[in-house]
């Protein structure tokens, strides 16, 4: 798709029209790019500016360091890190393993409206995060929540305010993602090269193992990335639903925005979010290049 | 794969369960108090509430002017990059994807550290002035600002797409040697054809601004996410009354979206 584009845009061999038409080009990129210089760039400088640099507390003048770093792998803050990766990891491999099975339904239904229904149930709810989701289950698996009386699992020692139930209500966005990132390459699996393996004598098995695992591969890690990805962003959730009874990386970003830090520790929070734009970019790192991989199977 | 197969309806009755009980266990929640029998007491109470009214308006007005801006940056880009320019279109598709990498945790602590440079070195220059302005609590631009920039991924895929499906340079000459001047060919041919992608960029931002949480809570802003927030500590009923609500109105957008969607693509598919 890419070539045609290119094709495209060489084509009008003429070069004084070309000349005439890069200078409307150009000042139309120019409000995009100053703007994003202004509201993302400065921003984004400050944090890495903040993050290296330690004010002397009895000097007052600040000095460029990787103290602020080392400060935020270690004690509580690496707990918190560790805890949100371990979250996002458990929550993505659990929404990509029940996602997988709900995609293969969907591609395989012979009912139409069905499919339809469920991939705009999937966009709506995958982009359902936040505050609204965190009081409907607290309504719901909370303390006074109308599961946790009717089926008494008060006694069970049910507790929504710990990893499982951050994990549980993650699923709720994590699960419709995973639909909709793994449906086109489920739809991109063409039945005759399943056709194509049984006439060559290949057991089910085998066509699983050879054929459209390969294929669906790089769909399937980008989407666990992806998943990840989201998880480990998650902020508003969380906030809304445990305080910080569950160690989070963003609860203790927010937690050292707020103020509630130690005394010549006030960087911490954008060291915190340097590391956390490096875990991002990893896995944007890794989604990119496996989604690139899987569209040449789709076109 | 045409057989009827009991395992298809296993997952679909699971997936069933588990993404709506919660919402019918909320809506449960609000209607039969404890104490009170079945009230709707929670929903009739919303309106009059404090803060109700004014977080939502604030919201809304986020909401326009960040669409507003996000597409006035964003359309004569785009269509100046299909029509030349060609380097320049990588770069801005970096910048474009950039916002991703960055979590709105972590982009609003730089956001604070920016703002705090405001009254610490520029108190005296008349840059410092600006500072205030963009965090008047009435309409803090500084928002709007963030919220362009975690709108520009969406943006950009949802233009990119609309931009795909139709030829502008035949577009945009054909209304030059018809006479029509550079702004008109903009305004009269090319942005008419672009009208499903536009609505889709303008939903997809309506219903990020609406649901924003992270960036305006931290920033000591209080629309409407952040006020359903601070209502839940006291009034658990209303709290979740309003989560109900405010999914079923996203949802509305949402569908509605993927209604749009659904029409333009069968009209280019025609076309």
């Amino acid at each position: 798709m890419t070539a045609t584009l290119t094709g495209v845009d060489v084509a009008p061999p003429v070069a004084s029209a070309k000349r005439r038409r890069r200078a409307p080009g150009w000042l139309a990129v120019v409000p995009l790019l100053v703007f994003t210089a202004i509201a993302f760039g400065v921003p984004a400088v400050a944090m890495l500016d903040g993050a290296f640099s330690v004010k002397n507390q009895a000097t007052g003048a600040s000095s460029y360091s990787t103290e602020n770093l080392t400060t935020s792998l270690h004690g509580a803050y690496l707990t918190a890190l560790l805890g949100s990766v371990k979250l996002s990891a458990v929550s993505a491999g659990l929404g990509a393993l029940l996602g997988l099975p709900l995609a293969q339904v969907v591609v395989t239904s012979r009912f139409r409206a069905l499919r339809e229904a469920i991939l705009t149930a999937s966009g709506v709810l995958a982009n359902f995060g936040g505050v609204p989701l965190a009081f409907a289950f607290v309504a719901t698996l909370g303390n006074a929540g109308v599961l946790t009386i009717h089926l008494g699992l008060k006694d069970t020692g049910w507790d929504l305010y710990s990893f499982w139930g951050l994990v549980i209500v993650y699923l709720y966005f994590l699960i419709p993602l995973m639909v909709l990132t793994i449906t086109p390459a489920l739809d991109g699996l063409r039945s005759q090269w399943r056709e194509a393996a049984q006439n060559n004598g290949a057991t089910a098995v085998q066509y699983w193992r050879h054929i459209a695992l390969p294929v669906l591969l790089p769909s399937l890690l980008g989407g666990l990335v992806l998943l990840f990805g989201s998880a480990f962003a998650a902020y508003a959730t969380a906030a809304a639903m445990v305080g910080s009874s569950v160690p989070l990386v963003t609860l203790q970003i927010a937690d050292a925005i707020s103020g509630n830090v130690l005394v010549g520790q006030e960087n911490v929070a954008l060291a915190l979010s340097l590391d956390m734009v490096l875990v991002a970019g990893l896995v944007m790192a890794v989604y990119l290049p496996l989604q690139r991989r899987s569209a040449r199977w789709l076109a | 794969m045409a057989r009827l197969n009991p395992w298809r309806w296993v997952v679909l009755g699971l997936a069933a369960l588990y993404f709506l009980v919660p919402l019918a266990a909320s809506v449960v929640f609000t209607v039969d108090v404890p104490g009170q029998g079945v009230t709707f007491d929670a929903y009739s109470q919303i309106v009059s509430t404090d803060g109700f009214v004014s977080s939502l308006l604030l919201s809304l007005e986020l909401a326009l002017a960040t669409i507003a801006i996000v597409l006035l940056l964003m359309v004569p880009a785009m269509v100046a990059l299909r029509l030349g320019a060609p380097r320049l279109r990588p770069v801005v598709e970096v910048i474009c994807q950039l916002p991703l990498v960055v979590p709105p945790i972590a982009f609003v602590a730089g956001i604070s550290t920016v703002l705090k440079w405001g009254p610490e070195y520029l108190s005296r220059t008349p840059l410092f002035e600006t500072f205030v302005a963009i965090q008047n609590p009435g309409f803090p631009f500084v928002l709007v600002m963030a919220y362009v920039v975690m709108a520009l991924p969406f943006v950009h895929r949802s233009l990119d797409a609309g931009l795909r499906a139709i030829d502008v340079r035949t577009l945009v000459e054909a209304a030059r040697s018809c006479g029509a001047s550079w702004p008109q060919a903009l305004v009269r041919t090319v942005l008419p054809n672009l009208r499903g992608a536009l609505l889709n960029a303008a939903f997809l931002t309506l219903a990020l601004v609406l649901g924003e949480f992270t960036v305006a809570q931290l920033l000591g802003f209080q629309p409407f996410a952040v006020w359903i927030y601070s209502v839940g500590g006291s009034q658990a009923q209303l709290s979740v009354a309003v989560s109900v609500l405010s999914l079923l109105v996203t949802w509305a957008l949402l569908l509605a979206l993927a209604g749009v969607g659904g029409r333009t693509r069968t009209a280019s598919s025609r076309g």
